[in-house]
């Protein structure tokens, strides 16, 4: 908890990344950059993703629509804010030369994907045939 | 008498890297306000889809101005990419980056809102 404070006040006070060891070859940084886009780009889907339910899915009960669709948009919020707590931490642990952080969000994130679908699935069908 | 020794203007240019990484971030970063335009069309689509109230409008317009602040961030990095000086631009700084996420969860609370 100590170490997301800290994490959290690198992110408005740019200056502090730079006081840590030495600057890493910028293919390294630059690749760094890529994965958190990339993150950025799942977080957007997800959110994508929640509009899609709301617009796409209006014969599901109003409960069913606003709660699959806050899921997703939950997912996406919480995706896009690691995305730039995970960028922090690997630039750093590449300016100390220490070994990149290890995450087990991406399995928390495929079995809470893979959750949203199969209920997904369910509640449409339950609801076509209903 | 010795003269100061001027940098060279006709220095080989540092070598083009093979692997393109600043064209591929440059790209990565189009990929990415490609994403947040297509959540900011589905947030209009919802708007003008749910009746458009006062409400509604008013976030959908803050969705688009999140899209606008996303596609300038997106500008000033892509712009720190292709002018670096030898072919080395600098890392992404730590603001950038959170303008960026926070920019994402904005346009996420935008949606909970409109969806809601």
């Amino acid at each position: 908890m100590i170490e997301l404070v800290r994490n959290v006040r690198v992110w408005f006070a740019p200056e502090r990344v730079r006081e840590d060891g030495g600057t890493p070859d910028y293919r390294f940084s630059l690749a760094n950059e890529r994965t958190f886009l990339a993150w950025l780009r799942t977080a957007l889907a997800l959110i994508g993703g929640g509009f899609a339910v709301d617009q796409f899915l209006p014969d599901l009960r109003w409960g069913w629509r606003v709660g699959l669709a806050l899921a997703l948009l939950a997912a996406g919020v919480l995706c896009s804010l690691r995305a730039v707590n995970h960028w922090v931490r690997c630039e750093r642990a590449m300016r100390r030369g220490e070994d990149l952080p290890v995450s087990r969000f991406p399995a928390l994130l495929g079995v809470v994907v893979a959750i949203v679908a199969v209920a997904m699935v369910v509640i449409v069908l339950a609801g076509w045939e209903g | 008498m010795t003269v100061p020794a001027a940098p060279d203007p006709h220095q080989q240019p540092a070598a083009r890297d093979p692997g393109l990484q600043p064209e591929r971030t440059r790209l990565a970063w189009r990929r990415t306000t490609l994403a947040s335009t297509v959540v900011a069309v589905l947030a209009a689509k919802t708007t003008l889809q749910g009746g458009p109230t006062a409400a509604r409008v008013v976030l959908s317009a803050v969705c688009c101005a999140l899209w606008l602040g996303f596609l300038a961030v997106a500008h000033h990095r892509i712009r720190t990419l292709a002018t670096a000086e030898g072919g080395r631009p600098a890392a992404l700084t730590p603001r950038h980056a959170t303008a960026a996420a926070l920019c994402t969860v904005a346009l996420a609370a935008c949606a909970a809102a409109l969806v809601s």
